[in-house]
C-alpha cells in the first residue's frame, strides 16, 4: 500500500556491515539508479508528535502523488523521531547523514530542533527542507544556502492577525501566550502591525493547562479581542475553557491554537474563532482540492497546514530534482532548480525569496462546521498578497 | 587481586571505548553518539559518586550540566571561546551553583531531598527558559567548538573523542580516589548512620556539601563537553527528565560502585537508541526491560557476574 | 486587583487545590504507609482521564462514563500492584523508582497506542454546561463549582475514613510503625493492596474531573506528578491533613502567583521586563516555597513519623 520504506536499520548493525563504510566513501561511487534518501523529521513522542504525525502524512501522501520518484529515480523515505529532545535530534540526524546518506532532511515541527540540526546537516553540504519551524534568525543573518522552509517564518502568522486586528478597528487587545521563545515571539509579532492599545500581555508556564487564572483577568479588562498563540494540547484548554467562562462574546484572535490537528478536540468550542494562516482546506485551487480529498481518503483525517506544507515540500523536491535530470551531484544546480520552485503549491501563490523562504499570501481564517460534521479552518479574506517576510532584508546569502 | 576483579568491567568498558573507533565505530554519527553516551557516563559517575558513596540522590543534577553548557554560551556570546578559560568557567559555575544549593538542600534527607534538589533544578529550568537573549526555549547554536589555546583542535572528532574519554576516565579516577580515601570513608560511615559519625566526632555537613559541590564540578564539565559535543544548548538539556534519567543510569548500574553508573549509562543510551529503531512503541518495551531488570537484577547490570557466580555455585 | 477579581482567584486556586489534593492523597499514603515511591501515580490520573473519554464516547453519557470509570481505575490500579508494585515492596527507594519510571513509559506509550498522540474531548455532563456570573462579564462555570463540591466531599470521606474506621485505624498505624503493624498480626499486604487500590482510584477520579475542562492527552499525568510530589513532601508525608492543607496552598500560591507576580514586577521593573521575570518567577514560585519550607522544617509541615 505504501511505497515507502521506512529506515529501521539497527543503529549500531551491530558491529556488523557499517565497519567497512568508513568515512571517506566517494560520494562519485553512488550509481545514478541507487535510491534517492530522504530524512524525515518528524515528531513522534509526547502530546505533540499529532503534529509530526500531520507532517508525515503529508509528505507520504505528496511522495504517493509522485509515484515513489523524484526526477525518474526512486525515492525512500527514512523516518526519523526528534522526540522534541535537541540532542537526540542532534544524533540521529548525524547517523541519517553518515550512515544512511541521505540526500535531502525534510521536516522538523519545533524551532528549537531545528536550531540543533541546523549546522550539522548543512555543515554536510545537505539540503535542509523545514516545512514548518521558520525560526527568524535563519530567514535573516543566519540564512543559509542550504536551508529552505516551505512554511514561513513563525512571527508572520502572528503579524497576520496583527494586521487583521488593525483592520476590523479593535482599539484595545489582550495578549495570552506560553512563557517561552515561541511565545514571546508570537506577541512580538502581533505587536508588529497591531497599532492599537495592547491592554495587557500574559505569559503563562507552558505546562500550565488551566487558564482560569487569566481568563478572570480578560473579563475584568474587558478588551476588544483576545489575541493568542496556545499550540497543540493547550489550546485545547484555552478555547473550551475560554467558551465555558462565557467569554466568545469578546472576539478570539489566534495563530496555530485551532487548526485541524486540534479541532477534533475542541469542536463546537471553537466554532467562528479566527485565525492567521498561510493555508486552509479551503483554499480554491486545483492541487489544493486534490490534496485535501486524498488526504482525507488515505487518512481519514482532516490535514492541517503542518500536512499541507510538507506536500509542498514533496512536491518541491519532485520538481527540482526533475528539472536537473536526477543528478544530485551538483549542489549548485540543485540549489537554482529548489529555488525555482517550479511546482504548483496548494496555497496558490509561492515563490522562494532571497533568503529562501517562501514569498506568499496569509489569509484571515475562521473555524467552520462541514456539512459531514467535521470541523475545519475557512478563509475569510486575503490579509497579505505575495508578502516577503520582514526579516529577509537581513539576509546576506553566503555563496555555498 | 579481588580489587582488580572488581574493576574489570569498568576497565574492559573504558578500554573498549579507547577502541572503539579502529574497531568499526570510527563513521562520524558512532563518534557522535559515543561521545553523548561517554559524557552522560561522566554525569552519571559524578552522580554516582554522591548517590552511592553519600546517599544523596539528587533529582536536580542535569541543572549541573545546565550551568556548565551554559558557561559555554554566554562566554560564546562574549567572544570568549579559548578552553583555557572556557572550562574553568563551567566547572566554577556548576560548582557554585552546587555549594548554594547544597547548603540549603543537605540539611534535608532521604526524600525530600530529592524533592528540594529537583526544586532547585526547576528554578534552574526556568531562569535558563528566560533567558531571550539566549534563544529562551529555542536554545542557543554555538558559533563554533571551544578552542584550545587557539587551536581548533576539538573541531576534529577523533580528538573530541580522546577529550571525552579522557575526562570520564578522569573522573572515574577522581571519585575512585575520593571515595577509597578517609574523605570517602567518612562519607559512608555517615550514610550508613549519620548518629554515630556525630557521635565519633564528625559533623557530617561539611564532608556532604563538598562531595556534593565536587560532584556538581564534574557535572559542569560534563555540560562543557555536552555543549560542545552538540555545538548547542537548550533549556531541554536541564529538564526534571534529564536529571530522572542520570538517575535512572546510576540505578540500572547498580549502587556498588562506580563501574554501575559507566555500564548503566552505556547500557541506558544504547538500549534506548537500539530500541528506538525497532518500533514505534518502543518504550513500551524499554518499560517492560527496566521492570525486568529492577526485579531480576537486584545488583543492577554490574550485579550480574556476582549473581551469575552465585547462580553457578548454587548448582 | 479588585475584590472580586481577587474572589475569583481564590475559587481557581482552590480548584487546583482540589484537584492536586485527589491525586496527593493516594501518593502521601502509598508513601507513608508502604515507604513506597510510586512515580506512577501521574499516569493513574491520565488513565482516569482516557477511561472517562473512553466510556463517554461509548455510552454517550458523562454520569456513566463517571460511574464506569471509577472502577476501571480501581481495576487498573490492583492489577498493576498484582503484576509489579507487590515484588517492590521489599526493595529500597531506588528499585522502586526504577520500575515505577518503567510503568511510566509502558503507560503513556501504551496509551498513546491505543488513542493516538491527538488530544482527546470529554463533553461536559449537561446538567452542568452553564456557568453563573460571578463578575461583569465572566461567568464560572458550574462544573468547576462541581468539581470544588467533589472535592471537598472526597476529602471528607476519606477523613472520615482515616480517622474514624478500622481500617483508617491501621493505615495511620501503618504510617508510623509499619513492622509493628504486622507484628500485631494484621495481613498487611492486604492492607496495602486496599490502600493502593484506593490510592489509584482517588487519581483516576481526579482524572476523569479534570478531562472535560483540560485536554486529554498522553503524559498530562507527567508535570502533575511533580506537582503531587511537592504537595505530599510540603505536607509531611503519610499526613492527609498535611497534604489537603498544602494541596490548597500550592494551588493558592500557583493561581495567585500566577496573576499577580508580573503586577508586583512592575513596581521595580520597566513593563516588559517585569511581565517576562514576573511569569518565570511565578513558574518558580511554588519550588521556592517548597524549598523554604523544607529548608525550616526539613520534614514538611505535618510530619508523621518521629524522625
Amino acid at each position: 500500500m505504501m511505497n515507502i520504506q521506512f529506515g529501521r536499520r539497527h543503529a549500531l548493525g551491530l558491529a556488523g556491515g557499517i565497519a567497512l563504510g568508513g568515512l571517506a566513501a566517494p560520494t562519485v561511487a553512488r550509481a545514478q539508479a541507487a535510491p534517492i534518501k530522504i530524512g524525515l523529521v518528524a515528531l513522534a513522542t509526547g502530546p505533540a508528535a499529532t503534529l509530526g504525525t500531520h507532517l508525515r502524512d503529508g509528505f507520504q501522501l505528496g511522495m504517493r502523488h509522485l509515484d515513489g520518484k523524484l526526477g525518474g529515480r526512486a525515492a525512500e523515505v527514512l523516518l526519523i523521531d526528534d522526540e522534541l529532545r535537541p540532542d537526540a535530534a542532534v544524533t540521529k540526524v548525524r547517523a541519517a547523514l553518515e550512515r544512511d546518506r541521505v540526500d535531502f532532511v525534510v521536516g522538523v515541527v519545533f524551532s528549537n530542533i531545528l536550531a540543533a540540526i541546523m549546522r550539522p546537516v548543512t555543515d554536510n553540504q545537505t539540503f535542509l527542507i523545514s516545512t514548518n519551524a521558520g525560526p527568524s534568525p535563519f530567514a535573516g543573518r543566519g540564512c543559509n544556502p542550504f536551508f529552505f522552509a516551505t512554511s514561513y517564518v513563525n512571527d508572520q502568522n502572528h503579524a497576520v492577525m496583527g494586521k487583521a486586528a488593525q483592520d476590523a478597528g479593535y482599539g484595545r487587545v489582550m495578549l495570552l501566550a506560553p512563557n517561552y521563545q515561541a511565545g514571546r515571539d508570537a506577541v512580538a509579532g502581533f505587536k508588529s502591525e497591531y497599532k492599537g492599545t495592547v491592554v495587557d500581555e500574559m505569559f503563562t508556564p507552558l505546562t500550565q493547562m488551566d487558564f482560569s487564572a487569566e481568563l478572570a483577568r480578560i473579563a475584568a479588562a474587558r478588551p476588544d479581542a483576545v489575541f493568542t498563540f496556545m499550540p497543540g494540547g493547550l489550546g485545547v484548554a484555552i478555547v473550551r475553557q475560554y467558551r465555558q467562562a462565557g467569554l466568545a462574546s469578546i472576539p478570539f484572535l489566534s495563530a496555530f491554537t485551532v487548526d485541524e490537528a486540534s479541532l477534533p478536540a475542541q469542536g463546537e468550542a471553537a466554532l467562528d474563532f479566527q485565525t492567521g494562516t498561510s493555508w486552509t482546506p479551503t483554499l480554491p485551487n486545483e492541487q489544493n482540492a486534490r490534496f485535501v480529498r486524498d488526504f482525507e481518503g488515505a487518512y481519514n483525517y482532516v490535514p492541517a497546514s503542518y500536512a499541507a506544507h510538507a506536500y509542498d515540500a514533496a512536491m518541491l523536491l519532485g520538481s527540482a530534482v526533475t528539472k536537473i535530470g536526477g543528478n544530485l551531484a551538483d549542489k549548485a544546480a540543485l540549489r537554482a532548480a529548489i529555488k525555482a520552485a517550479d511546482f504548483r503549491s496548494v496555497r496558490g501563490n509561492f515563490a522562494f525569496g532571497a533568503n529562501h523562504f517562501p514569498v506568499q499570501d496569509f489569509w484571515l481564517a475562521k473555524v467552520a462546521r462541514r456539512p459531514d460534521g467535521k470541523f475545519q479552518t475557512e478563509h475569510v479574506r486575503k490579509v497579505y498578497d505575495n508578502v516577503t517576510d520582514p526579516f529577509a532584508a537581513q539576509c546576506r546569502m553566503p555563496a555555498a | 587481586m579481588r580489587a582488580m576483579g572488581r574493576e574489570l568491567p569498568a576497565l574492559l568498558l573504558l578500554g573498549g571505548l579507547a577502541a572503539a573507533p579502529f574497531i568499526g565505530f570510527g563513521e562520524g554519527y558512532m563518534l557522535t553518539l559515543l561521545a553523548r553516551m561517554m559524557i552522560l557516563a561522566m554525569a552519571a559517575v559524578s552522580l554516582s559518586f554522591i548517590v552511592a558513596g553519600a546517599g544523596l540522590v539528587s533529582l536536580g543534577h542535569a541543572a549541573m550540566l545546565g550551568f556548565g553548557a551554559y558557561a559555554v554560551v554566554i562566554l560564546d556570546d562574549l567572544q570568549v571561546v579559548d578552553a583555557l578559560f572556557v572550562l574553568p568557567a563551567a566547572i566554577l559555575a556548576a560548582a557554585g551553583f552546587a555549594l548554594l544549593t547544597g547548603a540549603v538542600a543537605i540539611r534535608t534527607s532521604g526524600v525530600n531531598f530529592i524533592m528540594i534538589t529537583l526544586a532547585f533544578g526547576q528554578m534552574a529550568f526556568f531562569t535558563a527558559s528566560s533567558l531571550s537573549g539566549y534563544g529562551g526555549d529555542d536554545g542557543y547554536t554555538l558559533y563554533a567548538r571551544t578552542e584550545v589555546n587557539g587551536a581548533r583542535l576539538l573541531d576534529d572528532r577523533l580528538v573530541f573523542h580522546f577529550v571525552c574519554l579522557g575526562a570520564l576516565v578522569f573522573t572515574w579516577l577522581l571519585c575512585r580516589m575520593l571515595l577509597a580515601s578517609r574523605f570517602g570513608r567518612v562519607l559512608r560511615a555517615v550514610r550508613g548512620n549519620p548518629m554515630r559519625a556525630q557521635a565519633l566526632g564528625f559533623s557530617p555537613y561539611p564532608y556532604r556539601l563538598t562531595a556534593y559541590v565536587i560532584a556538581g564540578a564534574l557535572g559542569g564539565a560534563a555540560g562543557f563537553l555536552f555543549a560542545n559535543a552538540t555545538e548547542f544548548v537548550a533549556p531541554a538539556y536541564i529538564s526534571w527528565q534529564r536529571s530522572g534519567e542520570l538517575l535512572f543510569m546510576v540505578i540500572l548500574g547498580g549502587l556498588s560502585g562506580l563501574h554501575g553508573a559507566l555500564l548503566g549509562a552505556i547500557g541506558f543510551v544504547l538500549l534506548e537508541e537500539w530500541l528506538s529503531h525497532q518500533w514505534e512503541h518502543w518504550r513500551i518495551l524499554f518499560g517492560v526491560l527496566l521492570i525486568l531488570a529492577v526485579l531480576f537484577l537486584p545488583g543492577g547490570l554490574s550485579g550480574i557476574p556476582a549473581q551469575v557466580g552465585r547462580m553457578l555455585r548454587r548448582d | 486587583m479588585s475584590l472580586t477579581l481577587l474572589l475569583v482567584q481564590g475559587l481557581n486556586g482552590l480548584q487546583l487545590g482540589i484537584l492536586l489534593f485527589l491525586i496527593a492523597a493516594g501518593l502521601t499514603l502509598v508513601f507513608g504507609v508502604m515507604d513506597f515511591i510510586n512515580l506512577a501515580h501521574g499516569v493513574q490520573y491520565m488513565v482516569g482521564a482516557y477511561l472517562a473519554a473512553f466510556l463517554a464516547a461509548q455510552t454517550g453519557s458523562f454520569w456513566a462514563a463517571l460511574a464506569l470509570a471509577l472502577p476501571a481505575a480501581l481495576v487498573v490500579g490492583l492489577v498493576l500492584e498484582f503484576l509489579v508494585f507487590r515484588h517492590l515492596y521489599d526493595r529500597d527507594h531506588m528499585a522502586q523508582v526504577l520500575a515505577t519510571f518503567g510503568v511510566i513509559l509502558i503507560l503513556n506509550d501504551g496509551i498513546k497506542a491505543l488513542f493516538g498522540s491527538a488530544p482527546l474531548q470529554v463533553p461536559m455532563p449537561e446538567a452542568l454546561t452553564g456557568g453563573f456570573p460571578i463578575m461583569d462579564g465572566l461567568l464560572y462555570p458550574h462544573y468547576r463549582l462541581a468539581i470544588i463540591a467533589g472535592g471537598l466531599a472526597t476529602a471528607a470521606l476519606l477523613w472520615w475514613l482515616v480517622e474514624r474506621t478500622k481500617a483508617g485505624m491501621l493505615i495511620r498505624a501503618g504510617a508510623t510503625n509499619a513492622p509493628m503493624v504486622a507484628a500485631l498480626g494484621i495481613d498487611i499486604r492486604r492492607l496495602f493492596m486496599v490502600v493502593f487500590g484506593f490510592g489509584a482510584m482517588l487519581a483516576g477520579f481526579a482524572g476523569v474531573m479534570a478531562a472535560p475542562i483540560l485536554s486529554v492527552e498522553p503524559g498530562m499525568g507527567d508535570n502533575l506528578l511533580i506537582l503531587a510530589f511537592v504537595v505530599i513532601v510540603i505536607g509531611g508525608i503519610g499526613s492527609v491533613r498535611g497534604a489537603f492543607i498544602a494541596a490548597l496552598l500550592v494551588g493558592t500560591v500557583e493561581t495567585l502567583g500566577r496573576s499577580m507576580m508580573p503586577d508586583l514586577m512592575r513596581l521595580f521593573l520597566d513593563p516588559s521586563a517585569a511581565r517576562q521575570v514576573g511569569a518565570a518567577l511565578a513558574s518558580m514560585l511554588i519550588y521556592i516555597a517548597m524549598a523554604a519550607i523544607l529548608a525550616f522544617r526539613p520534614a514538611g509541615l505535618f510530619p508523621v513519623r518521629a524522625a
